[in-house]
């Protein structure tokens, strides 16, 4: 299949339960051979809409294209997607490989295609001698890689995960992180996947689609997503930040400058132009803030130093401006020696070209 | 750990112990030690023998014990299938078939067997037997039986499916399963120690039932229980102790049999959460 070409095509999808609406209006594009990530808090509708396109729930409104068919009338049986669910769901009374078997089984696959996908599976997700275990005599990694391997086993264009990463301790998670990845790249399945973890969905989505209430804020890459959010929601969520309240104002050659209620002031980028001297947010990630001696400080933005917190390969302060909020900066740890900032401090800050974004609402 | 309140502190809780113990198992002892005294007497002891095992399967009545003995478990067997079907059935549409109009009803008219009288019962299908011409015999014992035997088999089966995460399903469903496939190839077996334990108490109230029998089973045709009945009319003779012990066996062996399969598998059926 051709680069570019669209794997799954949403089209304003409404899923109400009785009264509450879980989906309200949803629109997104996923293409072929990608990694999509459905990102969100919980009950922000990304397990719906997953369970939508999976067709374990009839969709109330809006139609769902694989490929260019409607599979909104598919039962799950027909439609050529497969699952890996939050808890894997293994079936307890059969084999490693039986498991993996099953869809095949289904298809009508004959029993040597049967053995061969198997084994080849298995092998794929590293689990090639455990195929006569029982589900019950695994770990929880061995587990996942099964539940895996059972999706992949019949060869879906698509393949759906269900926060499967989840249940798992934080190494085996980051392991997994890798793996997956580097399992779809090889395979070349489109992936389609929930989480809730904006760290899992920043290393390994080729894009992203932040929900939130029901609703697709912001699609893009990671990158897009971490330095262009385009509300203060998507902003919150994903990472940590400093919003402040600015006045906007426009400056030579189109550069547009933010001023602090305390009368600091610097340029700041924008996707759309906002109105001369109106009221706005912007937006600063803490490591594109640094610190600097109070005389050196080009923007007038200085303060003291509320508070170091050592975070290992980082050192975050807390920074209260003269007369204004307070925020978050985020150094890397050098060592003892270079660390000339303590609480109680005066200092000045610096921010990195570009990293002031305006936050439109 | 919750503080537990030792129950045997209480006042007067050996007395009671003791006293309930008495007169539930007194009874049930006395006839058993007496099925095996070498004596006519039901009262006297006169030392230890199996003759009133040997009278049940060769002595005058042995024919009579036989026909009906044959008539129990056959018509036990038939009615513990045909309930299991039914409840299982039952089962899978009020446990998985969401919510439904009439479904709190349902579930009140699958278990009113267990809540209504026997004797009332007994009464009301009699009537409704004559009513529809239909000929007391075998086949009406066994109509009757399958009809209160469901709530037996189908409380251990919905209880064991409750316990099992739809997400199974679901997944056998998303692996190009139909749904008859999903219920046969994974519902199924997870559902079968509750199934097997449905069956098995369905079974045991059909060979135990004595008061619906009685009214329903017409002249000529007796099961074990009533054929007792029949006998201990004209006097208690020692067989009859025997025969109970050998009921009472078979029924410890079957409610044992059912509780360790309705216990057996149940880590392991939900997806760990």
């Amino acid at each position: 299949m051709a680069e570019g070409n669209i794997a799954i095509d949403v089209r304003n999808a409404v899923k109400r339960f009785g009264a509450v609406t879980a989906l309200a209006g949803a629109s997104l594009t996923i293409r072929d051979n990608e990694f999509f990530t459905l990102l969100g808090p919980s009950g922000c509708g990304k397990t719906t809409l997953l369970r939508l396109i999976a067709g374990f729930e009839e969709i109330t409104e809006g139609e769902i294209l694989l490929y260019g068919e409607d599979i909104g009338a598919l039962p799950p049986n027909r439609r050529p997607i497969n699952t890996v669910f939050q808890h894997y769901a293994l079936f307890p009374h059969m084999t490693v490989a039986e498991n993996v078997a099953f869809g095949m089984r289904r298809l009508r696959w004959s029993k040597a295609d049967i053995e061969d996908q198997t084994g080849r599976i298995l092998d794929l997700v590293k689990l090639g001698d455990l195929a006569a275990r029982r589900p019950a005599q695994l770990s929880g990694g061995q587990q996942q890689r099964v539940a895996l391997a059972r999706a992949m086993a019949p060869g879906p264009k698509v393949l759906l995960l269900d926060e499967p990463l989840s249940a798992l301790d934080l190494k085996l998670r980051q392991a997994m992180r890798i793996e997956l990845k580097q399992i779809q790249k090889e395979t070349g399945i489109t992936f389609v996947f929930v989480t809730h973890d904006q760290e899992e969905a920043l290393t390994m989505s080729d894009r992203i689609a932040v929900m939130s209430a029901g609703e697709i804020r912001q699609v893009g890459t990671p990158r897009e997503i971490y330095e262009a959010p385009v509300d203060r929601f998507v902003a919150d969520f994903i990472g940590e930040t400093n919003v402040l309240d600015v006045t906007v104002h426009r400056g030579p050659e189109g550069v547009w400058t933010c001023r602090l209620p305390g009368g600091a002031a610097f340029p700041c980028q924008t996707g759309r132009p906002p109105q001369d001297g109106a009221a706005a947010h912007v937006l600063i990630r803490p490591e594109r803030l640094s610190l600097v001696s109070e005389a050196a400080c080009e923007n007038g933005m200085t303060g003291v130093i509320d508070q170091a917190v050592y975070l290992g390969t980082d050192i975050q302060y807390g920074v209260r401006l003269d007369g204004g909020p307070a925020l978050l900066v985020r150094a890397q740890n050098a060592g003892e020696s270079a660390e000339p900032f303590r609480p109680g401090d005066r200092v000045g800050l610096a921010i990195a070209p570009g990293a002031a974004r305006l936050l439109i609402d | 750990m919750r503080h537990r309140i030792n129950i045997r502190r209480y006042p007067g809780f050996l007395p009671v112990t003791i006293l309930c113990l008495v007169v539930l198992y007194a009874p049930l002892l006395v006839v058993m030690v007496y099925s095996f005294n070498d004596s006519l007497s039901i009262t006297r002891w006169g030392g230890f023998s199996f003759r009133w095992y040997m009278d049940i399967f060769t002595g005058p009545e042995s024919a009579k014990f036989k026909d009906a003995a044959w008539n129990s478990l056959t018509i036990a067997l038939s009615a513990a299938v045909a309930s299991t079907i039914i409840a299982t059935a039952a089962a899978v549409a009020m446990v998985r078939g969401g919510a439904f109009r009439g479904k709190a009803l349902n579930l009140a008219l699958i278990s009113m067997p267990i809540m209504v009288p026997e004797i009332v019962t007994a009464v009301a299908t009699l009537v409704f037997f004559s009513a529809i011409g239909f000929t007391l015999g075998y086949l009406s014992i066994l109509v009757a039986h399958i009809v209160f035997c469901i709530p037996f088999a189908y409380l251990p089966i919905a209880a064991r499916l409750q316990g099992i995460d739809g997400s199974y399903e679901e997944a056998a469903q998303d692996l190009y399963a139909s749904r008859f496939q999903a219920f046969l190839r994974v519902l199924m077996p997870l559902m079968a120690p509750g199934i097997l334990a449905g069956f098995l108490l369905a079974f045991i109230i059909s060979l135990d039932d004595f008061i619906i029998t009685n009214f329903i089973k017409g002249a000529g045709i007796e099961t074990l229980p009533t054929a007792i009945f029949g006998a201990v009319k004209q006097g208690i003779k020692p067989n009859i102790m025997a025969l109970s012990t050998l009921m009472l066996s078979v029924s410890i062996i079957i409610v044992t049999l059912s509780y360790f399969i309705s216990r057996y598998g149940r880590p392991g059926t939900k997806a760990e959460a």
